[in-house]
C-alpha cells in the first residue's frame, strides 16, 4: 500500500486576533493538528491600545484543505477575521531578510554590485563582511541569498511574509 | 462596593447563570472555591469517584436536559483525568465549562506540586479556554465562558483558575449583557440559500432527510420543525447516531439510522437519492463509507452552524449556515408561502419498501442463548410502560444493537458517545441524567468491558440515590473489537476475551445495589421487569450470546451499496487499504 499525496497551492492569509496569551499557540497548534502546512508566520500587535494583533500566515495546500484553513481559523473564538489574500488579490506582500556576506577583493566588490541590484541595503560591515538588509517577495529574497551563497553566505535570518490588499478597503 | 474573594465571585456567577448542580473532586488547589461551596443552599455538589465520571456526568446531564454541564476538578491530575470526558463533549457538541484549579500564578512554570499546563493541554480540545490571572477578570470570564459554551455549535470551555486567584478580593456586580469583541456564531440563514434550498426541495423526485446531532443541539423546537417539514414534503428521514430522537422512530416516514450499522433501506436510500437535505449532521466518516461511492447522483443540501463543517470531507452543492431551529423555520414559511405541495414520492417510496423488505435488522432466533438484539427489544419492550426513558450506552456492539433495536420517538433521551467513541461514557452519563431528570426511568446499556472503565462511579450512585439502571450486555469479549477481528484479521482474537471479570451481581451488593442475572431466553423478561420495578440502583448481567456481530454492516472502505447484512457474506480478510482504515 502507498499513501498518496495531493497537489498543493500557495496562499497568503492574513488574520486580525485578539492580541491575548496563547493566540499563538491556538493558532499554530490548529495547523499541525488538522496537518496543515505553515511556510511562514509572522504577528505583531497593529492598534495603539495593543488589543489586535495581525498574523499573516503563508501556507500551501489542495484549494479544499484551504477553504477548510479558513474556516477552522475563523471559528476560533479570539479571531476577528480571516481574509485569503490570494484569492481576494491584488495584494502587497513583502518580507524582510537579513543576510550576512564574508569575503575579500573581488567577492567583496561582486557582493556589492548584486546587492545594488536588489535594492538591498548595507546596515553593518566589517573589513571581511556585509549584513544586508532586502526586502521583498519570497522570490525576490530567495535570489538574493542563491546568489550570495556562490560568494560567501554566512547565515540568513527572515521575518517571514506580511501582506495586505491594494486599494484603499482593508482587508 | 464590598469586595468578594476569587473562590466566592466564581460562586455567585454560578448562581447568576443559573447553575443547580456541580460535578467534581476537590483538591489542593480547589479547597478555596470548595470552602465556598461548603453547605451551599442553591448549588448542589456532586461528588465522582474519578474526575472523567464528572465530564461524561456533566456531559449527560447537558444532553438530557439542554443546560450546561459544569465541572470542579483540582490542578494537574485532576485536570488531566478530565481531558477524555472534555474531549468527548468537544467531538459531540456538548455545552459543558470545566472550572480547574491551578497553582498559584507566581508557581506556574516551576514544576510545582500538581502542576500541569492545563491550558496548553486542553487547548486543541475545547471550544475555548482560559488562565483567570486576576479575581477581577473572574466574572466576566465565567460569564462569557457560558456563551461561549452554549452558544453557536456548543462545546466544552475550560476555565483555569490559579489558587491565589480564588482567595485574592476583587468587586463583583453581575455583568450587564455584552457583546463579544470576535466570537458573533451565525444562527440566521441567507434569505437567497433558504430559497434556493425549498426550490431544490419541491423538485426532488427522490429527497431524503439526513439528520444528525444539530437538530438534538438547537433544542426541543428543531426537533418539532422536523417533523413539520417531514411531513410537508413526505420525504423520508434517517439520522445519524447522535441524532436519534430528534424524528419519531414510531414514524412511517423513518428510515432508521443510517452509517456503518444503519440499516439496509436508509443506505440505499442514501446513495440513490436525488437530493440530500443535511440537517445539522457533518458527513462524518461512520456516515458515508468510501467517499468517493458516497450518494453519486444527488444534489446535497447543508444546513449547518459550523461553516467549518461544509465542505470538510463532502462537498455539498448548497451550504446553509444557520441554527437547525431558525432555518428550518424559515424553510417552512417560505415553502407555505409559495403554495409548494408534497411532490407525487410514490415511486420513491416503493423503492425504499423494497428495501425495507430485506428486513436488514432481523437476527437468528435462539431458544438456548440470549440473542444481544433481543435483549435491546425486550428492554424497549418493557421500558414503553415507564412514562419517560433515557437510554445511555458505552461504546461497541451494545451501543449499534441498543441503536438499532432500541425506539427512540422524543430528543434528549438518547445519549451516546458518538464522535470520540469513549468507553466508560454510558454510566457517568447516565448518573447525569438521573440528576437532571429524576423521574425518569434511566438506563445504561453497557457491555461487560465498556462498563469496566468508570464502574468506581457506583459509589456516586450510591451516595446521591440515584435509582440508575446498569444493563450489561455480557458476552465476556470486547465485542466490537472481536467482531472486527473476525472481519479482518481471520479470527485471530488479539486480547479481546474479558478475562477475569467480576461477579457483577455480587459487585452491586457489594454497594448496597441490586443485582440481577439473566443467563437464559426465559429469564428474560421477568429479569428486565424486576429491573425496571426496583426502586434502587440496578445492575443487570444479562449473559448473551458470546459470538453475535453486529449487522448490517457497511465494512471499512466500502460504499453504502457494498453492505454486509449477515455473517455469511463475511470473507474474514481486507486489503491493506481497507485496513488501514479505522
Amino acid at each position: 500500500m502507498h499513501i498518496q499525496e495531493e497537489i498543493s497551492e500557495r496562499h497568503v492569509l492574513s488574520l486580525t486576533v485578539s492580541n491575548e496569551a496563547g493566540i499563538l499557540a491556538r493558532i499554530a497548534g490548529l495547523f499541525t493538528a488538522r496537518g496543515y502546512n505553515i511556510d511562514s508566520l509572522t504577528v505583531a500587535d497593529i492598534t495603539p491600545d495593543h488589543a489586535i494583533s495581525r498574523i499573516t500566515i503563508v501556507t500551501s495546500g489542495p484549494p479544499k484543505v484551504i477553504d477548510q484553513i479558513m474556516a477552522q481559523l475563523d471559528r476560533l473564538v479570539p479571531v476577528h477575521k480571516v481574509t485569503d489574500l490570494t484569492e481576494n488579490g491584488p495584494f502587497v506582500e513583502r518580507e524582510l531578510a537579513l543576510v550576512k556576506v564574508a569575503g575579500t577583493g573581488e567577492d567583496r566588490i561582486e557582493a556589492l554590485r548584486l546587492a545594488d541590484v536588489f535594492r538591498a541595503k548595507v546596515v553593518d560591515t566589517t573589513i571581511e563582511s556585509f549584513i544586508f538588509e532586502i526586502t521583498g517577495t519570497t522570490d525576490k529574497i530567495d535570489n538574493f541569498i542563491g546568489l550570495m551563497r556562490q560568494i560567501g553566505l554566512v547565515e540568513v535570518g527572515r521575518t517571514g511574509v506580511v501582506g495586505l490588499i491594494r486599494g484603499k478597503e482593508p482587508n | 462596593m464590598a469586595e468578594k474573594s476569587g473562590a466566592d465571585i466564581l460562586v455567585e456567577c454560578l448562581i447568576d447563570l443559573g447553575v443547580e448542580v456541580v460535578f467534581g473532586y476537590p483538591g489542593g488547589a480547589v479547597l478555596p472555591i470548595y470552602d465556598a461551596l461548603f453547605n451551599h443552599p442553591k448549588i448542589r455538589h456532586v461528588l465522582v469517584r474519578h474526575e472523567q465520571g464528572a465530564t461524561h456526568m456533566a456531559e449527560g446531564y447537558a444532553r438530557s436536559t439542554g443546560k450546561p454541564g459544569v465541572v470542579l476538578v483540582t490542578s494537574g491530575p485532576g485536570a488531566t483525568n478530565a481531558v477524555t470526558g472534555i474531549t468527548d463533549a468537544l467531538m459531540d457538541s456538548i455545552p459543558m465549562v470545566v472550572i480547574t484549579g491551578q497553582v498559584p500564578t507566581h508557581l506556574i512554570g516551576t514544576d510545582a506540586f500538581q502542576e500541569a499546563d492545563t491550558v496548553g493541554i486542553t487547548r486543541h480540545c475545547t471550544k475555548h479556554n482560559y488562565l483567570v490571572k486576576s479575581p477581577n477578570k473572574l466574572a466576566s470570564v465565567v460569564h462569557e465562558a457560558f456563551h461561549i459554551a452554549t452558544t453557536g455549535r456548543p462545546g466544552p470551555v475550560v476555565i483555569d483558575i490559579p489558587k491565589n486567584v480564588q482567595i485574592a478580593t476583587a468587586p463583583y456586580s453581575k455583568p450587564e449583557r455584552f457583546e463579544h469583541a470576535s466570537y458573533r456564531p451565525q444562527t440566521k440563514a441567507d434569505p437567497a440559500a433558504i430559497a434556493t434550498a425549498v426550490e431544490m426541495l419541491a423538485a426532488a423526485e427522490r429527497p431524503i432527510f439526513y439528520t444528525g446531532g444539530g437538530v438534538i443541539n438547537s433544542g426541543p423546537e428543531a426537533s418539532e420543525l422536523l417533523r413539520e417539514i417531514a411531513a410537508l414534503t413526505g420525504a423520508p428521514v434517517t439520522s445519524t447516531l447522535m441524532g436519534l430522537g430528534a424524528f419519531p422512530a414510531s414514524s412511517g416516514q423513518w428510515l432508521g439510522m443510517l452509517g456503518m450499522h444503519g440499516t439496509y433501506e436508509a443506505n440505499w436510500a442514501m446513495n440513490k437519492a436525488d437530493l440530500i437535505v443535511c440537517v445539522g449532521a457533518r458527513f462524518d466518516d461512520r456516515v458515508t463509507g468510501r467517499l468517493d461511492a458516497f450518494s453519486p447522483d444527488s444534489k446535497k443540501i447543508h444546513i449547518d452552524i459550523d461553516r467549518s463543517s461544509i465542505n470538510k470531507t463532502v462537498d455539498v452543492d448548497l451550504p446553509i449556515i444557520a441554527d437547525v431551529a431558525s432555518a428550518l423555520t424559515d424553510m417552512i414559511a417560505l415553502w407555505k408561502d409559495r403554495g409548494h405541495k408534497a411532490a407525487d414520492l410514490s415511486e420513491w417510496w416503493a423503492r425504499i419498501e423494497g428495501w425495507r423488505a430485506r428486513n436488514c435488522l432481523a437476527y437468528p432466533d435462539s431458544h438456548e442463548e440470549i440473542m444481544p438484539q433481543e435483549a435491546i427489544a425486550q428492554l424497549y419492550k418493557a421500558s414503553r410502560t415507564a412514562k419517560d426513558v433515557i437510554i445511555t450506552t458505552e461504546v461497541g456492539q451494545h451501543q449499534m444493537w441498543a441503536a438499532q433495536h432500541f425506539g427512540f420517538d422524543a430528543p434528549n433521551k438518547w445519549l451516546t458517545s458518538g464522535g470520540l467513541g469513549t468507553m466508560g461514557y454510558g454510566f457517568p452519563a447516565a448518573i447525569g441524567a438521573q440528576l437532571g431528570n429524576p423521574d425518569s426511568l434511566v438506563v445504561c446499556v453497557a457491555g461487560d468491558a465498556s462498563i469496566q472503565m468508570n464502574i468506581q462511579e457506583m459509589g456516586t450512585a450510591s451516595q446521591y440515590r440515584l435509582p440508575v439502571k446498569i444493563f450489561i450486555l455480557n458476552n465476556e469479549y470486547m465485542g466490537m473489537v472481536r467482531q472486527w477481528q473476525e472481519l479482518t484479521y481471520e479470527s485471530r482474537y488479539s486480547n479481546s476475551y474479558s478475562d477475569s471479570l467480576p461477579d457483577f451481581v455480587k459487585l452491586a451488593e457489594a454497594y448496597g445495589w441490586t443485582g440481577i442475572r439473566i443467563e437464559g431466553p426465559q429469564e428474560l423478561e421477568a429479569g428486565i421487569r424486576q429491573m425496571i420495578d426496583t426502586p434502587g440502583p440496578v445492575i443487570v448481567d444479562c449473559r448473551v450470546a458470546k459470538l453475535s456481530n453486529c449487522f448490517p454492516m457497511i465494512p471499512s472502505g466500502a460504499a453504502h451499496t457494498d453492505m454486509l447484512l449477515d455473517p455469511s457474506q463475511v470473507e474474514g480478510i481486507m486489503s491493506d487499504e481497507a485496513k488501514a482504515l479505522v
